[in-house]
């Protein structure tokens, strides 16, 4: 779109939406929030971007091709699930470190899971979206 | 008269009536692009009334949902905007 104003507003504003779905996906595990709106956040602002500069420049951007996020997040999530196999605990058992981390707050086997979500949703909007702006 | 019957007489029945009007123009409105707006100010109003249960309830986290629907409020008017305009170039 030749739109100034619009153009000039999507450059701050994908930093600043990254940054706001990864603090959304941490948060997740007390609070409203986790993988799956931090993920689409995340999409929307790709998708943004795109509408600002064009698809060719978003997808410099992402560097790789946004249908290989699915799999891989989908390995993470199940490989976080398989976990607790080897200590002889249920499949899907949350298993936490000790300590907090700092900045992060307690680390789990339940954030893993929760990061593998947020990557087949990027994975998944962005397909989605990128080929119908492509059919258009 | 306290913060909690304000919001309860008279916030909640304007912001009720103008998603009625609102609904009135989403369905009757000419051109596509009338519908477009009308959707676009359907979702405003639905984030004031967000907003305002989020005082009464005293529930913050609320906010946050508002604020996500605004951002996806303005993805999709964006979204039309640039459809609209790539089939009118064709």
């Amino acid at each position: 779109m030749k739109s100034l104003i619009f153009r000039t507003a999507s450059t701050y504003l994908l930093p600043l939406m990254l940054l706001f779905s990864i603090f959304i996906l941490l948060r997740g595990h007390y609070l409203p929030g986790g993988g799956f709106v931090g993920g689409l956040m995340a999409a929307i602002a790709f998708l943004i971007h795109s509408f600002a500069f064009g698809l060719k420049e978003t997808k410099e951007i992402i560097k790789i091709n946004p249908g290989y996020l699915m799999p891989i997040g989908l390995v993470l999530a199940v490989g976080s699930g398989m976990v607790p196999l080897f200590v002889n605990d249920p499949f899907l058992t949350g298993l936490w470190f000790e300590e907090p981390f700092r900045f992060i707050g307690m680390v789990g086997s339940a954030l893993f899971f929760d990061i593998g979500v947020y990557l087949v949703v990027i994975g998944a909007t962005l397909t989605i979206m990128f080929s119908i702006t492509e059919s258009v | 008269m306290s913060l909690q019957e304000y919001f309860n007489l008279i916030i909640v029945p304007i912001l009720g009536i103008s998603v009625i009007l609102v609904f009135i123009r989403f369905i009757k409105g000419p051109s596509l692009a009338d519908r477009v707006i009308a959707l676009d100010m359907l979702i405003l109003i639905s984030i004031c009334i967000i907003a305002v249960y989020s005082i009464v309830y005293h529930q913050s986290t609320f906010l946050d949902i508002a604020m996500l629907f605004a951002l996806i409020a303005f993805l999709s008017t964006t979204a039309y905007a640039f459809y609209l305009e790539k089939r009118e170039r064709k």
